[in-house]
């Protein structure tokens, strides 16, 4: 065949012509159906920068943290593993480990003796989305620092990140530990970190965070940006406290201590 | 053509075992398509049986995606119908019988997708695990 510059060149175009006319429309058609849609629900509570405010003065018996504790681990299936593999959504500690820059040896005794209640602080400059490799974690528009676990590798990146030890890895398969399966909500698998979501589903059909429904008014969780929500109403009213301020991060999570 | 009789002979074999899955299949039966327990409640899935058949991984992916990562949780269908984008609440509400569904087709293709290593099939909830 006389292969010459002008009959490659032909060649060429008429395939291009035929890839972009023929193929990519044949095979898009095979993917999607014509005139689906994607739309938000109907009922989602939308926001510009959601936070919450945990008002330590409402949460002095140990039932006042279970029972946000085991709100939150019924919705999201989380697993009660003891020790050092424990999976933490929302859970206690003491003002030494939560306040670390702001304690000190002659704190009032009130302080020394309870218990905080500790979640994701969905900062407004997350270090565990930066130092992710797949966003897996990520952050929504509204602010939430989501977690899509079907993207996570768990390499734990983000574990060294979080100064606070929001995240949590599945050293083993979780589903034998959780108690009473939720079928509303997945469970993770082994080799997946995981944490709180602010409970992202649940305002995506309307309801607000599992923790905040049942924390009897202890915590209160709204629209930072907007200044007539409750939320800010709070924090006018009241001295609140952040964790690790100092290192830029910028938590969303206000404590009334 | 230098040693053309160990070429053609090569070639022969080279073609022979190329083809032998043909050969080994040959007289065999043909493949059916496993008898799949069908949800009794439902008459149609939220896209053609055919469509969902061919494309239902494509689907769930673009479903997982924007439901995770987009927030948008409601689909509508090509018929207009809305539904909830949840593999757990949408799906399995109707497939209740994932062991006689969903592994029967998957066994039968030598597919392992590991959508239930992590979402919670019906039945593991009846057996209170």
């Amino acid at each position: 065949m006389d292969n010459n510059r002008r009959t490659f060149l032909k060649i060429a175009g008429f395939s291009v012509a035929l890839g972009l006319g023929g193929g990519i429309p044949l095979s898009l058609q095979a993917y999607t159906p014509a005139d689906v849609e994607y739309v938000p629900t109907n009922a989602q509570i939308t926001g510009k920068r959601w936070g919450m405010v945990i008002d330590t003065r409402k949460f002095t018996k140990p039932e006042d943290f279970q029972r946000v504790i085991e709100a939150c681990h019924q919705t999201h299936n989380v697993p009660d593993i003891q020790g050092n593999e424990e999976i933490k959504w929302i859970w206690t500690d003491h003002f030494e480990q939560v306040f670390p820059s702001s304690s000190n040896p002659y704190l009032a005794e009130r302080y020394e003796q309870q218990d905080f209640l500790l979640l994701c602080n969905h900062c407004n400059t997350p270090p565990c989305v930066r130092v992710c490799p797949t966003k897996a974690t990520f952050q929504r528009p509204d602010g939430i620092v989501m977690m899509d676990f079907h993207r996570c590798i768990g390499c734990r990146y983000c574990m060294a990140g979080c100064p606070y030890g929001s995240r949590s890895f599945n050293f083993s398969d979780p589903k034998p530990y959780v108690q009473n399966l939720n079928p509303d909500f997945p469970a993770r698998m082994r080799g997946v970190v995981e944490k709180c979501t602010f409970c992202a589903a649940r305002l995506e059909q309307g309801q607000m965070p599992a923790c905040v429904e049942a924390s009897n008014g202890g915590l209160i969780f709204g629209d930072l940006s907007d200044p007539d929500s409750e939320i800010r109403e709070v924090l006018r009213e009241n001295f609140t406290i952040r964790r690790k301020v100092e290192l830029g991060t910028n938590p969303c999570v206000f404590y009334i201590v | 053509m230098y040693d053309s009789g160990k070429i053609l002979t090569g070639l022969v074999i080279f073609l022979f075992l190329i083809t032998f899955p043909f050969w080994y299949n040959l007289g065999q039966a043909s493949y059916e398509p496993p008898d799949l327990v069908l949800p009794e409640d439902s008459q149609q899935c939220i896209e053609p049986t055919q469509w969902m058949r061919t494309n239902h991984m494509e689907l769930l992916n673009t479903w997982r995606d924007m439901s995770v990562r987009e927030g948008l949780t409601t689909f509508v269908s090509t018929s207009g119908e809305s539904m909830e984008i949840s593999l757990q609440k949408t799906c399995m509400d109707c497939h209740t019988d994932k062991v006689n569904f969903c592994d029967e087709c998957h066994n039968k293709a030598a597919v392992s997708p590991y959508c239930w290593d992590c979402h919670i099939a019906p039945e593991e909830v009846a057996n209170g695990q």
